[in-house]
């Protein structure tokens, strides 16, 4: 066991604090963290800051020299997301492209693939949108009724998706299709790759419980892309979006922790100041926060050293999602009983339509947590069934 | 970064798991808990003499293995994966860490070296009847005169001190209060003076006593009243080694909730089909792995002796103590009837989760000093 950085970490990591030091100022600096990936306040900003980490190849650290990566290694992409946390660095807007569809898009994509994609998603070029979730495909994923057929060169489209976050920003979609029209369950699915500017989609926003419409339905009517845009083999999609769930679930969010820390110092603040610290049932939850907190950190530690020595994370990347989302949402819960009196109304009102603080958005956004990526329910299935080796239900 | 434990580490782990599996089997804790002693000392000899287990983490220099407190921590594990009834945690952690605080060298030379041979049984009585884990718990003066020193009052819950050869001693100097007057001392097991009554322990694999000092003469270990850092570290050693061993026995009953769920069938499939039971398994999963997590960082905390180690011991004694006794009342659940009976090992796992959830503090306890150390 060890605990500290080799001096090569350390000469990587004091390279990305004096360039954070650097670049992250004036109205970078302002934009802070947010609220999650599908925040859009100051959106033009972030673009534009988003573009600079491009320029220096910080988007795509681990590619290829070839695809604008620096080739860097586990290690050092982990060390970038903590001083990137801890920077307060705005929350990437990248992350449906650059977080889940090129992991994918390296594992399972030709090499035509790789050059046409990923340099413009590390330029920050394009933006992607996730097509999975469909009225009827919840948590039953593979009941994906969206379905695509060939027209000579083109595979047409036709279907509806939804809890499509960014889809209104997004250039392309990675969306699950149903190309054997015959095939039930995920038998017969394809991975396409759409284009989103076209006569064949419409993009409707969902207002979320939040206030905020980060959420859309996405409908496709004979939208069309290009044959050649299927990523891995025609009818094995399911293969290639179950991989893509895999770094939603496990990598993704390793860095959150390092943000949670943040939110929880926050709260500490508040608890101190309004005397809820002292209360001693308040004062043993924020306690219990904050072991769960460290014990996150300590989860996300082992499972990293598991990725480094074996190359995946497995199916207990389903124990990190489940831990970390119901700390959220109990820490959610947590802020607000600390807020006492104050959480009934708005401290800091910023001209949005309905008006909530930071510790509201997380107390309403954490329950959204526990059930994108995969419902905590689903997740045990996961645990259950691949973890502990328990029979599946009979279906 | 590196979270992972060692080949040689894992090596140790399969030796030791492979000795207790044959050394205490059911039929063995189920024996040794029903005597007086709780312990088999062929088995007490076998461990210090062949796999030098009592020393593990004890300096050379005072007769021991020098290996850490990782090590430490891999032991106890295996231990409590079997609920091994030995006097271990009671000499080679709580009294073998007390005098590693709190001795000269000299003192450490003369003691240790028995303790690391498991030749010395020794046993640390802090606790009174109050049941309070901290220094306001501790108020048996100790009488000085001319430079000698003789105890009276009453110790309680005195691991394996019935047993002890050795009992190390936290007293304080007269007219002290709190930290200040802290002062260790050691005592023979057959002193004159001391009275030694066997407890009946809710969890019959952990033997306890009564010790009752009547003006025993007893040797100062460490300067007497400057002996608080060394009985603070002592009890954060002790939670953490606890928080490894718990989560040894969380983990096999986690396993023996998932097969038997594979195996009892009911309504005509396994009931580990049923999401109420998967989701429970799963859930106990959950916590056996993140108390892993906290208990091997606690260890690896209290092997380099840092600044961490204060925080890590009360948030692993708290969260390890909840996923264990979570588990083990879970897979009495899981078995439903049978696990409720004698026959079933699942209550003495649910016995000993209960009480090391109570012992050295609750986690209300732990989650109140973790609130003091970090500044809640």
């Amino acid at each position: 066991m060890d605990f500290v950085d080799t001096p090569a970490e350390a000469a990587f990591r004091a390279e990305v604090r004096a360039w954070l030091g650097e670049h992250l100022t004036g109205e970078f600096a302002a934009l802070g963290p947010g609220n999650g990936p599908s925040d859009e306040t100051g959106w033009e900003v972030r673009v534009e800051w988003e573009k600079l980490l491009g320029a220096d190849h910080w988007v795509g650290l681990t590619w290829a020299k070839e695809y604008g990566g620096r080739a860097a290694n586990l290690a050092e992409q982990i060390i970038f997301n903590e001083e990137y946390t801890r920077a307060n660095a705005p929350t990437r807007i990248s992350f449906f492209g650059e977080g889940l569809f090129a992991p994918t898009l390296i594992q399972f994509g030709t090499d035509a693939q790789k050059q046409r994609f990923l340099p413009k998603i590390q330029r920050v070029e394009e933006l992607w949108c996730q097509g999975f979730s469909e009225p009827n495909a919840g948590s039953d994923l593979a009941n994906i009724q969206t379905r695509a057929t060939l027209d000579g060169d083109e595979w047409v489209i036709t279907g509806q998706k939804v809890w499509t976050t960014l889809a209104h920003r997004a250039d392309w979609c990675f969306v699950v299709c149903r190309t054997d029209p015959d095939s039930k369950s995920h038998h017969g699915l394809t991975y396409l790759l759409c284009p989103m500017d076209q006569p064949g989609i419409e993009v409707r926003p969902l207002r979320q419980m939040t206030g905020s419409s980060e959420f859309n339905e996405v409908f496709f009517d004979g939208a069309r892309t290009a044959k050649e845009n299927a990523l891995g083999p025609v009818g094995e999609g399911w293969k290639v979006a179950m991989a893509t769930l895999g770094f939603e679930r496990g990598t993704a969010f390793m860095s959150s922790q390092l943000a949670f820390e943040g939110e929880y110092a926050e709260l500490l603040e508040i608890a101190q100041k309004n005397g809820a610290a002292e209360q001693p049932a308040l004062r043993d939850e924020l306690a219990q926060r904050y072991v769960g907190l460290q014990v996150m950190k300590y989860n996300g530690m082992r499972m990293l050293t598991n990725l480094v020595k074996r190359g995946d994370v497995g199916p207990e990347a389903s124990i990190g999602k489940l831990f970390w989302t119901t700390w959220h949402r109990n820490f959610g819960e947590t802020a607000m009983r600390v807020l006492g009196a104050d959480a009934l109304t708005v401290q800091r009102a910023q001209g949005r339509e309905y008006e909530i603080d930071d510790l509201h958005y997380i107390f309403m956004a954490s329950r959204a947590e526990t059930i994108y990526a995969g419902a905590s329910e689903i997740q045990r299935n996961i645990i259950g069934e691949r973890v502990l080796g328990l029979p599946r239900e009979p279906r | 970064m590196n979270f992972a434990f060692s080949e040689e580490q894992e090596e140790l782990r399969r030796t030791v798991r492979q000795f207790l599996e044959a050394k205490s089997p059911e039929t063995e804790v189920r024996r040794l808990m029903e005597t007086t002693e709780g312990y088999d000392p062929s088995v007490w000899k076998q461990m210090g003499q062949e796999l030098g287990l009592q020393g593990l983490a004890i300096p050379e220099e005072f007769g021991g293995q020098g290996y850490t407190f990782i090590e430490l921590g891999i032991v106890l594990e295996e231990m409590g994966r079997v609920l091994l009834c030995a006097p271990y945690f009671a000499s080679a952690v709580l009294a073998g860490n007390a005098i590693l605080n709190a001795g000269t060298d000299a003192q450490k030379s003369a003691l240790l070296p028995g303790i690391a041979s498991g030749d010395t049984i020794a046993a640390l009585a802090f606790t009174e009847p109050s049941g309070k884990w901290d220094a306001a718990g501790i108020t048996l003066e100790a009488a000085e005169s001319g430079g000698r020193y003789t105890l009276s009052g009453e110790k309680m819950f005195v691991i394996d001190g019935h047993v002890a050869d050795l009992i190390v001693v936290v007293a304080r100097t007269a007219g002290t209060t709190g930290a200040d007057g802290i002062s260790f001392f050691t005592v023979r097991g057959d002193a004159e003076g001391l009275t030694r009554t066997s407890l009946s322990t809710m969890d019959m694999t952990r033997k306890q006593a009564k010790l009752e000092f009547n003006n025993v003469a007893a040797e100062p270990l460490g300067t007497p009243g400057s002996g608080w850092p060394a009985f603070s570290k002592t009890l954060d050693q002790a939670a953490v080694a606890l928080s490894n061993e718990m989560m040894g026995g969380a983990q096999k009953v986690l396993e023996m909730s998932v097969e038997y769920a594979k195996v009892r069938v009911q309504f005509g499939r396994p009931i580990g089909s049923f999401q109420a039971i998967k989701h429970k398994c799963a859930d106990m999963l959950l916590e056996v792995e993140s108390g892993k997590s906290a208990a091997y960082y606690a260890s690896w905390a209290a092997a380099e002796d840092n600044d961490e180690l204060p925080v890590v011991a009360a948030l692993s004694k708290a969260y390890c103590s909840e996923a264990y006794f979570h588990a083990t009342a879970e897979n009495i659940q899981i078995h439903g009837g049978i696990g409720f009976t004698w026959e079933h090992p699942a209550h003495l796992y649910f016995k000993r989760a209960k009480s090391s959830e109570i012992y050295l503090g609750d986690p209300t306890y732990h989650r109140e000093l973790l609130a003091q150390r970090i500044g809640i």
